[in-house]
């Protein structure tokens, strides 16, 4: 069997066979980073061994909360998208871009060396796949390639685990993302829990997969197990926690730029920028630059910024979104109208993380329906007039 | 390069608690390199060897609660190139700014043996009520990083690196799960970034000691507060602290009916 192993080959691994996964990654040179309970909710770092995931946990999200909860089948990945997703792996919240030193005739500018780890995620979901595709889209595509995002991109190893339970804010299924991670990973695992055995149905999505597969001790598969990860996978398609009806939303919200709903949003926005930031495909920067004390060296650095900050919109003579408002609008729009226009695809993967970590529980499903539906009545009473 | 004359520094002291001009002592690693970009040419706290101005310079700390000092501060602002307030008292009133809030007269005669040996204004009033201000620094106290910015642009004549945006884009660069959506009531959202974010990473809310940021909407925060639990005093005394007089946080500790 080792021996056929291409993208599309199916095998059956013991729970067991996660820590041999995690031990061939290492030995690969691998940093491996994964799920792993820390300060009250599971987040992405790094893992050693089995032991280190969150077994017996799931966690309870809804609108501006999120709780853990213990649970009892031992299921290692019984649980949704996490507080942050992997955008800080690939696209760092703050990196210096290059430094600058004072010579006696003039001065030398060096830039940063890109320290690339060999990094593999265990444990991505097809939200979060996909939204590495549309960041490798942003960085990589355009006509200014990020090299440093590129090469960091590289060098990462993708285990996927598809979905076992849906959470209280996903809406993969309305972004046609997931459940099911369909590309762009290099093994992918579905969790099979009957009770009594405890399993995963392992997929390779590459040759690197497919030779990491080959390495791990593993059976063949069988009807019921394909039928099992298809039931779980259907389960959990059913379970999404919000919907977003995106049939014309584009040319819906791009008419709507007069709204009423904006300045209702705004008085619940906080512009705190906490969705941007846990936004796995929001992908915007600043630069800074610094200045040593003697005056003779400097650095230029590149962080995270928000479209929720006055700065982000300051163009000669002042901020051009001044209002909480125009600061919304210009996100949700973005990623559910206008990101169309500039990448083709929606800036949304369905993730749920900005409707979690909204402080003041603002759903961005929930605001794209109350535009949609006074749209709706708009056009009834225009027809009936 | 090194004929130019350095720039002078002077720290001044108003109604405050030292801890914000103490920061300047505190930048250990740093000290030597501020002592030699800058002449210290008048920080009482630091050195006895006091010159008199004009400066380059000035950090005033501390906010006006005398007649004193109102008239004091209007000499500093005479005396100086560049006037920069650190801290939450001089910029925002301080703690001593809950006065405001309340008759001052009751207070000097129930804490004072001797009422009529005081002699103080009714108000706590930051720097810029008094004289305009080039650049205020926020903090209770302030963030020594940040102040080593300031210093470094200004010797550099370019716009320093203070960010106004909310304590929660600290929070998210630095990776802290958000204690507010887990059920703690926060100020993050609605308070001026600078400390790091430091509270939350220690399970704590923020207290709001960098006052309101650039755009605080404390009205829908404090709703929030009550859906987790606060009451009306909490959410009061939570944004009646350090910055209680800075206008939006005045505001919003007025609109709880206590």
């Amino acid at each position: 069997m080792q021996d056929t192993m291409t993208a599309g080959s199916k095998a059956v691994l013991s729970s067991d066979a996660l820590q041999a996964l995690i031990v061939a990654l290492a030995r690969q040179g691998y940093t491996v980073l994964g799920p792993r309970v820390r300060d009250g909710a599971i987040v992405y770092d790094e893992i050693a061994s089995s032991g280190d995931l969150p077994a017996g946990f799931r966690d309870r999200q809804d609108a501006g909360r999120y709780g853990l909860e213990p649970r009892e089948d031992g299921a290692f990945f019984g649980y949704a998208a996490g507080p942050q997703s992997w955008k800080r792996f690939l696209h760092p919240p703050a990196q210096t871009l290059w430094s600058a030193q004072k010579t006696p005739d003039g001065f030398t500018i060096s830039r940063e060396e890109v320290s690339v780890p060999k990094l593999a995620f265990l444990g991505v979901r097809a939200c979060d796949l996909d939204a590495i595709a549309i960041q490798d889209r942003v960085f990589c595509e355009g006509p200014y390639r990020d090299e440093a995002y590129a090469t960091r991109r590289a060098n990462v190893f993708i285990v996927a685990v598809n979905c076992s339970q849906a959470g209280g804010t996903c809406f993969c299924v309305s972004m046609q993302s997931g459940p099911k991670a369909d590309t762009g990973f290099d093994l992918s695992l579905t969790e099979l829990l009957d009770g009594t055995q405890h399993r995963f149905l392992a997929e390779v999505g590459s040759e690197a997969g497919a030779a990491l597969l080959a390495e791990l001790p593993h059976e063949p598969t069988t009807g019921a197990h394909l039928a099992a990860a298809d039931a779980i996978i259907d389960n959990t398609a059913k379970q999404m926690g919000r919907h977003l009806d995106t049939d014309g939303l584009k040319e819906l919200l791009q008419a709507s730029l007069s709204h009423p709903r904006w300045e209702e949003v705004a008085r619940r926005c906080l512009s705190c920028g906490n969705c941007t930031m846990v936004c796995p495909t929001c992908f915007c920067t600043t630069v800074e630059d610094h200045t040593s004390l003697d005056g003779f060296s400097a650095t230029h650095v590149k962080k995270w910024d928000s479209c929720f900050t006055l700065d982000f919109s300051y163009v000669h003579g002042g901020a051009v979104r001044t209002s909480g408002a125009a600061r919304y609008r210009q996100w949700m729009t973005h990623k559910l109208a206008s990101w169309i226009d500039q990448f083709g695809t929606p800036g949304c993967v369905g993730c749920g993380r900005c409707i979690t970590w909204c402080p003041t529980g603002i759903d961005i499903t929930e605001e794209a329906a109350a535009i949609r539906a006074s749209q709706c009545v708009k056009e009834e009473s225009d027809g009936g007039a | 390069m090194t004929a130019r004359p350095r720039p002078r520094l002077a720290v001044w002291k108003f109604a405050s608690c030292d801890g914000c001009q103490l920061s300047l002592l505190d930048c250990e690693d740093e000290l030597l390199a501020v002592a030699g970009a800058v002449e210290i040419a008048n920080f009482p706290e630091a050195s006895s060897a006091i010159s008199d101005g004009p400066y380059d310079l000035s950090l005033v700390e501390g906010s006006v609660t005398t007649a004193h000092d109102a008239e004091r501060i209007l000499e500093v602002r005479k005396q100086s190139k560049f006037l920069v307030t650190i801290g939450a008292c001089a910029t925002a009133g301080g703690i001593q700014a809950l006065r405001n809030f309340a008759d001052v007269g009751e207070f000097i005669s129930a804490v004072y043996a001797r009422p009529d040996y005081i002699k103080t204004l009714a108000t706590s009033t930051p720097i810029s009520a008094h004289v305009p201000v080039d650049l205020e620094l926020r903090g209770c106290p302030i963030d020594k990083g940040q102040l080593i910015e300031v210093l470094s642009a200004i010797l550099a004549g370019r716009k320093p690196n203070i960010a106004a945006y909310s304590v929660c884009i600290e929070c998210k660069r630095r990776n802290t799960v958000c204690v507010m959506v887990q059920g703690t009531p926060c100020l993050g959202p609605a308070t001026h970034a600078g400390c790091g974010a430091i509270c939350p990473s220690f399970r704590r809310g923020c207290y709001g000691c960098f006052g309101p940021m650039e755009t605080p909407n404390t009205a829908a925060l404090a709703h929030e507060w009550e859906l987790l639990g606060a009451s009306p005093q909490e959410i009061v005394r939570s944004f009646r602290s350090f910055n209680c007089a800075a206008e939006a946080f005045r505001k919003e500790s007025e609109a709880h009916g206590i």
